[in-house]
């Protein structure tokens, strides 16, 4: 159970030791103290433990993340698990923009807010977010899903893609394409699903969600507009 | 980039660590910006007007200030610091001194002007700038720090923030505005004038101006909204206030904490890390397009 000090050791030393762990590795669970808003905290990891950390991280914290844990007990800065591939962030805080940013797997659950431009261009990504989201959130995204407990700001999903939304509050207002669409049997099996995975089931009833999605009129070719081109 | 630090105090028992928490807060940010620093310190109350002059160094200062006095045959309070001097003038004087430094002095630059307001600024690191100043040693209610990266005018002190263009009046900015030209101008014909071609400037002066037309800070900073085009996180001072906007958009970075004791701002929350209580702190980040102000009577 390795222990770091952040204030006593670089932060170099820390990412260098935890890159270099293998995947049979006995010291599966780090704890992190005195983050104090330091940038690419965990960033880059490849092996299934745990790191916890004790504060608050400043920017691209659990960047790239391929299968550890990384649990931040603090807010988190600008790009938290932004390109994560797989495995699991957890913020118990607030995070900054760009939680999730192109991210093609895992989980991001936020217990807090979340700012502007959450899970932008997000390509398989599961994000929860337990408070409210910015916005411009899902910006082009792809794939995964994005699902809000509180509120989302303006331009919400903005030239959508396949990713699924789902916010349980108000949306302040749609991005160009992104539409509101039925919520059906599959789509609350889905819903009650991410919930599960988010440790939410029983807690959380998808009902209250409503769905958002692409209208699919921006990224399909029109044959009526072939004269604009 | 650009890194921006506002220290706002609630409680009066810490204003003699002002200039230290503000310079560890400002140094933090090097590396959001490297080609300049300045502060604004709001300090003790001057009788008159204080004006912070800025000359190549301080013999060249000695010798002005010293004509001045022979000119208007009495002498000023000053307080000298590296290539800054902070004179202090009766109010009813101040346009006249202005005057004559403006004819008989090209090398001198008026920095600010204000009852209360100090402007330092200089091409440098923070860490070089704050030790030439002795930030650490000035205290007062409240000030504003700025680590310039310039992307839209050149590495000089002119271009370097906090700007004035107002009595106690500065302004900061990470960010960078399309419309000053054409703004400036318009400012130009209300009998704005401005130093240089820095948009931040343009955003000082629109500031100033809306005060000056009878808005409130809070007023001003709602209208440049709509008025300023571009990205920007503003940070701004008055005589008795502080405040804090980002455009619509908000890619420009900005955190705030406050307790009873302080409200503070950074660029990043590494910025905040060193002050008393921010375990304790209400951490947040400014919505886009919303005015937050503090104001202390």
């Amino acid at each position: 159970m390795p222990t770091f000090d952040l204030n006593s050791s670089p932060l170099r030393e820390l990412n260098q030791a935890l890159h270099a762990l293998r995947s049979d590795t006995n010291e599966t669970h780090w704890t992190v103290n005195h983050p104090e808003g330091r940038h690419a905290i965990a960033a880059g990891l490849d092996a299934p433990i745990t790191v916890e950390i004790e504060g608050i991280v400043g920017y691209y914290c659990a960047g790239m993340n391929k299968q550890a844990s990384v649990l931040v007990n603090g807010n988190a800065g600008v790009g938290v698990a932004e390109n994560m591939i797989s495995g699991f962030v957890h913020v118990r805080g607030d995070a900054s923009q760009s939680a999730g940013a192109t991210a093609h797997g895992g989980l991001l659950l936020i217990d807090g807010n979340a700012g502007a431009r959450c899970g932008i261009s997000m390509k398989g990504i599961d994000i929860v977010v337990k408070k409210s989201i910015g916005h411009m959130s899902a910006f082009m995204a792809q794939a995964g899903s994005l699902v809000v407990l509180g509120d989302a700001g303006e331009a919400l999903g903005d030239s959508l893609y396949e990713a699924k939304l789902f916010v349980r509050g108000s949306v302040a207002s749609l991005g160009a394409d992104c539409v509101e669409k039925p919520m059906k049997d599959e789509h609350r099996e889905l819903l009650y699903a991410k919930l599960k995975n988010a440790g939410l089931a029983g807690e959380v009833d998808p009902s209250d969600f409503k769905r958002y999605g692409s209208a699919r009129t921006l990224y399909h070719f029109n044959v009526d507009n072939a004269g604009a081109y | 980039m650009c890194g921006i630090v506002g220290l706002f105090l609630k409680n009066p028992k810490l204003e003699p660590q002002l200039g230290k928490l503000l310079s560890d807060m400002l140094e933090t940010m090097t590396d959001r910006g490297p080609d300049s620093a300045g502060i604004a310190v709001y300090g003790s109350n001057a009788e008159g007007v204080k004006l912070t002059l800025r000359g190549p160094d301080q013999a060249a200062l000695v010798e002005t200030i010293s004509q001045l006095e022979a000119v208007f045959d009495r002498s000023f309070a000053k307080t000298a610091r590296d290539t800054h001097t902070v004179l202090s003038v009766p109010a009813e004087r101040e346009a006249k001194i202005r005057a004559w430094l403006k004819e008989n002095a090209p090398g001198i630059d008026v920095v600010s002007a204000g009852k209360r307001m100090e402007i330092y600024k200089e091409v440098g690191l923070p860490a070089s700038v704050a030790e030439r100043f002795d930030v650490a040693g000035m205290s007062g209610s409240h000030g504003i720090g700025h680590t310039r990266m310039a992307t839209e005018s050149a590495v000089v002190t002119n271009g370097a923030h906090p700007f004035s263009t107002g009595l106690d009046e500065c302004l900061v900015h990470n960010g960078s505005l399309s419309n000053h030209n054409g703004m400036r101008r318009k400012l130009q014909r209300e009998g704005l004038t401005f130093k240089t071609q820095n948009d931040t400037e343009v955003a000082a002066g629109y500031l100033s101006w809306r005060m000056r037309e009878g808005a409130s800070l809070k007023e001003a900073l709602e209208s440049s909204l709509t008025d300023l085009d571009g990205f920007f996180t503003f940070v701004v001072g008055t005589e008795n206030g502080f405040a804090v906007v980002r455009d619509p958009i908000a890619c420009k970075p900005a955190v705030m904490a406050e307790t009873d004791d302080y409200v503070a701002f950074g660029s990043e929350y590494r910025a905040l890390v060193g002050l008393p209580g921010i375990e304790n702190a209400r951490v947040f980040e400014p919505e886009p397009a919303k005015v937050y102000a503090w104001e202390r009577h």
